[in-house]
């Protein structure tokens, strides 16, 4: 009996440590950089708003009121309406699917292919890494939005393609972050044993480069999410990314927001905050993390 | 030293050329092309063999690589070809347009290190401190504000409190300077802003670096003033890092005044840029994107020469 009672207890708390040891570090993280913390919170906050945005919002984003336009913030329209006799509050709940989509699109994918193209190139070396590191330098060249424009332009404006459009331009970024990491990695002695006890690339990339590179990696996925909303809003300013009708932030203030300036600066005030208010959280987030996670690299 | 410089100025090339490559590929991918939008805009729908004339008259109907070449050929004259929708030479659209981006640009600078460098500086000093948390938060809160966003908070601002617009025709610097600066300051405000965020978190940690450093403990301990060691041993070497990050904002600059352009009806290159991308102005658009990757390129250069000349560590490694 007693042999059974252990083995049962046994998984039980290996199953246990590993969730143990992770709050600790989020409680940790909330004790001693508040201020991320609070970041973590309104990011959290407006993940929940864009998942639970349909009962969120009062009012239907798209529903047009001719009746109502121009409506004053306060009652029936908390944050007024716009041109359309739209909801602007509901149209910024709703915004906020678009934002955080792209946001999380864009950075996932760029700083993920990212890594893998800079541990790669660190693994490497030689002629794979020169020439990678070249072609890495042409596209660092081109300003982020300049580049997204472009590609926007020839993919055309679904919200794909404009996640498409912004991740092309984080892959150098990332790529470039992440092989200096890596190569440092590349001359540990565990990898060199590695290498020596026989194991394929796929092998030691995977198992041995990659877990120590997360801290680079997840630094660089919170300074792209901050970019890649304001690329988005920037994008859709310009009309050249996210299409009307879709309820998009940098949408709601292109033309509008200039236009109705006297007649009703809502709509230029709430879209505008909505934008800086995410990206001043993921900020304070990503700088907190960043300082918990590597102190070196203060000043990325 | 020269052998470093020249090394570094060699390496230039194959990147400008990778860039060129680039841009005519992307641009040339980009389906719908100039011809059609531009005779689909004049009279409904033309004649395929008409179509095929105008092609034939941009060079559109050779082999990529030709067109390619011709191009090319032409970078080193200033002779970027001529633009598919106007009609004009690339040169004389851009001429104009870049002064004012570039004005625009220089200005944002201005404003930048001259709020960076005292609060960067302040904040570092006072670390820990309410100053310090009121310097980052301001700098935290200037790469959150989208600047295009700020743009339209000034222009409801002045319509609203002052019931007043800035000039939204523009006029060149020597014509009327105040004229001018009436209309640039607020772009250049909006964007500075942003800017001055970035360098403002540079100049903090690197002073906070760099005051750590061996040599600044040697300093006080030989009793030098407390303002004499700040001013030679520290600021001195904590500008390098920030010189690098302005140097880098200012050659992504023209990138971001595309849309803060948009907000205050400017007529510069980001405007021009995105009348290009929707008119697919082939010939305009590779131009400007060479424009804008070259100055990066440029600007990387000298840079690195600076830093060389400063860091004897560089040149002789």
């Amino acid at each position: 009996m007693a042999i059974n009672t252990r083995a049962d207890i046994a998984p039980a708390t290996a199953d246990l440590a590993p969730s143990a040891r992770w709050w600790a570090a989020v409680r940790d993280f909330a004790r001693h950089r508040t201020l991320g913390a609070v970041g973590a919170l309104v990011v959290l906050i407006m993940i929940l708003v864009a998942i639970f945005a349909g009962p969120l919002a009062p009012y239907d984003p798209l529903a047009v009121d001719f009746g109502a336009m121009l409506t004053k913030p306060g009652g029936a329209h908390w944050l007024g309406t716009d041109a359309f006799g739209r909801d602007v509050l509901s149209r910024l709940i709703h915004g906020s699917r678009t934002a955080l989509l792209v946001g999380f699109g864009a950075a996932l994918l760029g700083a993920t292919l990212g890594a893998v193209l800079g541990v790669g190139s660190a693994y490497f070396g030689g002629r794979v890494d020169l020439y990678l590191q070249r072609l890495m330098d042409v596209f660092l060249s081109f300003p982020l939005i300049i580049l997204a424009l472009a590609l926007v332009a020839i993919l055309g404006n679904s919200i794909p393609n404009v996640i498409m459009a912004i991740t092309v331009p984080m892959i150098p970024r990332a790529a470039l972050v992440i092989r200096s990491s890596a190569l440092t990695i590349r001359e540990m002695p565990y990898v060199d044993a590695a290498r020596a006890a026989g194991f394929g690339h796929t092998r030691i990339i995977l198992r041995h480069m990659l877990p120590n590179v997360v801290a680079s990696y997840l630094i660089m996925l919170t300074a792209f999410l901050s970019q890649a909303i304001l690329a988005e809003s920037s994008l859709s300013f310009l009309g050249l990314g996210v299409q009307e009708p879709t309820a998009a932030w940098g949408l709601m203030l292109r033309g509008a927001a200039v236009d109705f300036a006297e007649a009703a600066p809502w709509m230029g005030l709430f879209p505008g905050l909505s934008i800086s208010l995410a990206v001043f959280a993921f900020n304070l987030f990503g700088d907190s993390l960043r300082d918990a996670l590597d102190p070196k690299l203060r000043t990325l | 030293m020269w052998k470093y410089l020249l090394k570094r100025f060699l390496l230039m090339f194959p990147t400008l050329i990778g860039v060129a490559i680039v841009t005519f590929v992307l641009i040339r991918v980009i389906p719908g092309d100039v011809v059609e939008l531009r005779l689909a805009g004049e009279r409904g729908a033309a004649s395929e063999e008409v179509i095929q004339q105008e092609r034939a008259r941009f060079g559109l109907d050779q082999p990529i690589w030709k067109q390619f070449a011709v191009w090319i050929a032409g970078i080193p004259r200033l002779d970027f070809g001529t633009s598919m929708w106007t009609g004009s030479p690339i040169w004389d659209e851009i001429k104009l347009r870049f002064a004012l981006s570039l004005q625009v640009a220089v200005m944002a600078t201005i404003v930048a290190v001259v709020l960076a460098v005292p609060l960067g500086l302040l904040a570092a000093l006072k670390q820990d401190t309410w100053v310090d948390y009121a310097v980052r938060i301001f700098s935290i809160a200037g790469l959150a504000v989208p600047s295009f966003w700020l743009g339209i908070l000034f222009i409801l601002a002045f319509l609203i409190i002052f019931k007043w617009l800035p000039p939204m025709v523009y006029t060149p610097f020597w014509v009327s300077p105040w004229q001018n600066m009436q209309q640039l300051i607020w772009p250049a405000l909006a964007v500075g802003y942003r800017y001055s965020a970035v360098a403002t978190r540079m100049t903090r940690s690197a002073m906070l670096d760099v005051l750590r450093e061996d040599y600044v403990r040697t300093a006080r301990a030989k009793g030098l003033v407390h303002r004499l060691i700040l001013i030679r041993h520290a600021l001195k070497n904590a500008m390098l890092p920030v010189l690098t990050v302005i140097a880098l904002e200012f050659a992504f600059l023209i990138g971001g005044l595309v849309v803060t352009e948009q907000v205050f009806n400017l007529n510069g290159i980001g405007m021009l840029f995105v009348q290009a991308v929707a008119h697919r102005d082939y010939t305009l658009i590779q131009a400007l994107v060479m424009l804008v990757a070259s100055i990066f390129i440029v600007v990387n250069f000298f840079m690195d020469v600076m830093y060389a000349w400063l860091d004897p560590r560089i040149r002789y490694r």
